[in-house]
């Protein structure tokens, strides 16, 4: 099986490419920008997707080991009328962006660990997120965005806001 | 809490923003640097035919093939692009080799053979000024960058008045920006003969003149276009400069797009990090006034001049920290090593000297029997205050009293301190406090104005141009709201033109927390053109007085009746007037006189207090911050949840200056290559942040505000050895401050 679903889309990996990191694929093949190079080693989490809901580090990630797996990417978390989903919506409104390299990859650990997770504490978050560096923010308007994009994951679910 | 807004931000949160990396372009060639292993040496050969011939690669490039000047530098030019005959440091880069992929080109890299006999080396800056030093530019003839004095009062006669004397020795380590995003430059040799620069740079102008330098041509034949750039913090001036002109040299020699895109590694390699000093104070007090201060502090500047001079004016000027200091002796080196360079970095020269005089002061008062914020009261400039540069504080509100005092409220101050551990206990608890000014802006460093274009359209939209960078701070939205407050039109009509050298004159680089100041002040300036233009051209024609014209609600007023922006740029059209103005800023003049440190530095300050509060586990001895309390008076608030962004930030990079990050050099080689070694602030180091916001309009800003982005870092290193120390007991005169509790018995 030399295929992988991206975003929603069923894409086809040329065998050239199986032994690349996921990011150059994603980023060189695909044209996939959003997600970025940081450290190269895995350290830094701007390069992150998810691979089946779970955050990996897409720069020390093997297309070879993605293969039949669903990948979904910063480009993919718009909604399809094209509008923000709620969780980058509160990103904005909570003042969490200033540079924005590191904002693809902490909406997608946030969004994983919502799905996990629709209630968590500060405390929660910030465990989450401990491997998603950020150097502009100091990260406090960046909880205040998870927290308050929880809301919209708990609605989904069908439990009540509080 | 109100919403935060910025113009750029839809495209962040999306992954659409593109920055210089992610800019695709047909034919592109790859292009990457060449190091060698040495730190001191001399250049005899580079072997580049064996790497030539590798698969994929179109060119090597040596400082041969250099156009115009290979020499760089904003004060002194004497930084190359590629090593000539000598290697310096061990970031220096003799070679580019330039390739059809990435892959080829770094593969290439491996085979260019470089040949050279190395030297001693001079990787100790307090050696550098000896007689027998070895010289790291030989035709400088000695290895001092520059020498700053102050001379002030009487100091041999005062110590004599003295009864309390202090001395103290203080180490501050070299620290990395660590932008997120690593240098890059995509660069396009154009039809119409121009060099087109995109980079992640944070000043373009520089960058025009570094390109223009080596590619032997004319600034107006370049054109450096402004991405969305991956954090700077002043990191992303010389060297990112430098990746963009050998960028566009290789893409006028190989008559193709190029594009170099750093790695972690070679970034934190070749890039120029926060300054390290020494500084030894003598401080003498007479009663319970600071009455004479002696100091020596020697900047290591690394192999290049870079901003040294500057960085280290900086110090000079805040030597001394926000106090009343009647005899003061002081004395700033900026000096050469072999070791990498230093430059501009959030901060530029403030947090080395805060770290100290913010320790220094707590030992003043504990040495006189005071509290320590008493002792700053008893000390502190206040309105009409004379610094020591003799400069009268009497052009804007000293905040000093305002800052302090909502610091020790909000953090219940005297209890907390009376809670302290000094060492005894299984959880050691500390808070400490640290009170400073700032000049604003770049003070008597250098040519400080800036502009901004406001041209309206035929259907009422706006363009707007400032002479500033984005450099994540959120500056393009600050302008955006400064029309919105004052032309009284909706943001939604503002389109900020993407930055281009070729758009607006040179406003200067987005440093020294200059860009709201600078920028803004230049906007308001168009503002006001811009409505007396409209005003000229259409009272008349809508039935009143030029005075009459007002702008507010997103409609221009005539007396009761009004237009909508649409109506009136029409009117204006027809009426053959450009709805266009030009506005321009220049920071009112400052003085300095080199020989007595005399003068009025900056034109304004920013006053700023920040305590915190941590825990020490007796046993692994791991710092936990608990609490800051940070307040600022930062003129006027034009953006409040950017503001709040800037001293979040602000907070959690000097905690981590002061606790954690550790780029320790060996023999000149900087030893943490990526962050699994270089450990900056996670999300788990962060503590509670509580901020107050104080605003006092300055007169001398045309928007009232001033600037944040550097206040917020300058001080929490001395507030956290503050409370270090009262939890443990024990003074740490040097940062990193983790590493020095793991060695030592608590």
């Amino acid at each position: 099986m030399n295929t992988m679903i991206v975003n929603r889309e069923k894409i086809t990996v040329p065998p050239a490419w199986e032994k690349r990191t996921l990011l150059d694929f994603l980023r060189e093949y695909l044209h996939l920008t959003g997600n970025k190079n940081g450290c190269g080693i895995g350290v830094c989490g701007a390069c992150t997707v998810l691979v089946d809901e779970v955050p990996r580090r897409s720069c020390i990630t093997k297309v070879e080991t993605v293969l039949g797996k669903q990948v979904l990417t910063i480009e993919g978390m718009e909604q399809n009328d094209g509008s923000l989903h709620p969780l980058q919506q509160a990103f904005l409104d909570a003042g969490a962006v200033q540079c924005g390299f590191c904002t693809p990859g902490m909406v997608l650990t946030s969004h994983a660990l919502l799905l996990r997770n629709p209630n968590p504490t500060e405390e929660e978050v910030k465990q989450a997120l401990k491997g998603n560096l950020c150097r502009c923010t100091g990260y406090v308007q960046i909880f205040d965005a998870v927290m308050k994009g929880a809301e919209f994951y708990r609605k989904k679910e069908g439990k009540t806001d509080e | 809490m109100s919403k935060a807004w910025r113009n750029d931000g839809y495209a962040k949160v999306t992954g659409k923003a593109r920055y210089t990396d992610d800019l695709l372009c047909m034919d592109v060639l790859h292009c990457v640097p060449v190091y060698t292993d040495f730190v001191h040496a001399k250049l005899h050969h580079i072997h580049t035919g064996k790497a030539e011939k590798m698969a994929g690669v179109k060119r090597v490039i040596t400082h041969k093939d250099i156009l115009g000047t290979a020499w760089f530098g904003q004060i002194f030019q004497d930084y190359f692009m590629l090593a000539t005959d000598t290697i310096r440091c061990n970031g220096d880069v003799v070679a580019l080799v330039v390739a059809a992929s990435r892959q080829e080109a770094i593969a290439a890299a491996k085979a260019v053979e470089v040949v050279a006999e190395e030297l001693p080396a001079l990787t100790n800056p307090l050696e550098a000024l000896d007689a027998d030093a070895i010289l790291v530019h030989q035709s400088k003839g000695s290895n001092l960058i520059n020498h700053h004095k102050i001379r002030r009062g009487a100091p041999t006669a005062a110590w004599q008045e003295c009864d309390t004397i202090l001395e103290r020795d203080y180490e501050t380590a070299p620290v990395e920006h660590a932008y997120l995003e690593p240098e890059a430059a995509l660069c396009i040799p154009r039809d119409d003969g121009v060099m087109e620069v995109h980079g992640s740079m944070q000043h373009p102008f520089s960058t025009r003149r570094f390109v223009a330098a080596i590619l032997g041509t004319t600034l107006a034949n370049v054109e450096v276009i402004t991405n969305p750039m991956g954090g700077g913090f002043g990191g992303k001036d010389d060297t990112a400069a430098i990746v963009c002109a050998r960028a566009a040299l290789a893409a006028h020699l190989c008559g193709k797009p190029v594009k170099i895109t750093y790695t972690r590694e070679w970034s934190m390699r070749e890039s120029y990090k926060r300054h390290p000093y020494h500084l030894h104070y003598k401080i003498g007090l007479k009663g319970t006034k600071i009455h004479a201060v002696e100091c020596r502090i020697i900047a290591d500047g690394g192999a290049y001049t870079s901003v040294t001079p500057w960085v280290t004016w900086r110090s000079t000027v805040q030597c001394c920290g926000v106090y009343t200091v009647p005899h003061v002796h002081a004395d700033v080196y900026g000096v050469h090593t072999n070791n990498v360079f230093t430059g501009a970095f959030r901060g530029f020269g403030s947090p080395q000297v805060n770290f100290a005089v913010e320790q220094w002061i707590d030992e003043c008062a504990a040495a006189v029997k005071m509290d320590p914020v008493r002792f700053r009261e008893a000390n502190m400039l206040r309105q009409n205050s004379v610094t020591i540069t003799n400069q009268r504080l009497d052009s804007h509100i000293v905040s000093t009293a305002q800052v302090l005092d909502a610091v020790v409220s909000e953090s219940d101050f005297a209890n907390k301190v009376s809670a302290c551990s000094y060492g005894k206990g299984e959880k050691l608890y500390g808070i400490g406090l640290a009170l400073v000014y700032r000049g604003c802006s770049l003070g008597a460093e250098g040519m400080d104005f800036c502009s901004a274009i406001i041209n309206a359209q035929f259907d009422g939209s706006i363009l707007l141009d400032v002479g500033i960078h984005e450099n994540g701070q959120g500056a393009e939205s600050a302008m955006i709201l400064l029309l919105e407050k004052h032309l009284g039109v909706t943001r939604e009509r503002v389109r900020y033109n993407r930055p281009s050298t070729s758009h607006i004159p040179d406003g200067g680089t987005t440093v020294a927390s200059r860009g709201t100041l600078m920028g803004g002040g230049a906007v308001m300036n168009a503002i006001r053109r811009l409505k007396e233009i409209i005003a000229t051209a259409l009272h008349a024609e809508n039935g009143c007085a030029k005075e009459d014209v007002s702008f507010h609600d997103d409609r221009i007023w005539f007396g009761a009746d009004s237009l909508s922006w649409e109506e009136a740029m029409k009117q204006m059209y027809l009426a053959r007037t450009y709805p266009f103005a030009f506005g321009s800023f220049a920071a009112p003049r400052v003085s300095w006189n080199e020989e007595t440190g005399e003068g009025d530095a900056y034109f304004s300050y920013v006053y700023s207090c920040q305590a915190v509060d941590l825990e020490i586990d007796a046993k692994t001895k791991n710092v936990k911050l608990l609490h800051v309390w940070a307040a600022h008076d930062i003129g006027s608030a034009v953006n409040p949840q950017m503001l709040k962004g800037q001293i979040y930030g602000g907070i959690m990079q000097g905690a981590g200056m002061a606790l954690w990050e550790d780029l320790h050099q060996q023999a000149g080689c900087i030893q943490a290559k990526n962050f699994h070694t270089y450990r900056i602030p996670r999300t788990t180091d962060v503590p509670k942040i509580h901020i107050s916001i104080i605003e006092n309009d300055d007169p001398t800003s045309p928007s009232g505000a001033k600037g944040i982005g550097e206040p917020a870092l300058e001080l929490i290193a001395p507030a956290i050895a503050n409370a270090v120390y009262r939890a443990t007991g024990k003074r740490i005169n040097s940062y990193p401050i983790q590493p020095k509790l793991k060695g030592m018995t608590l």
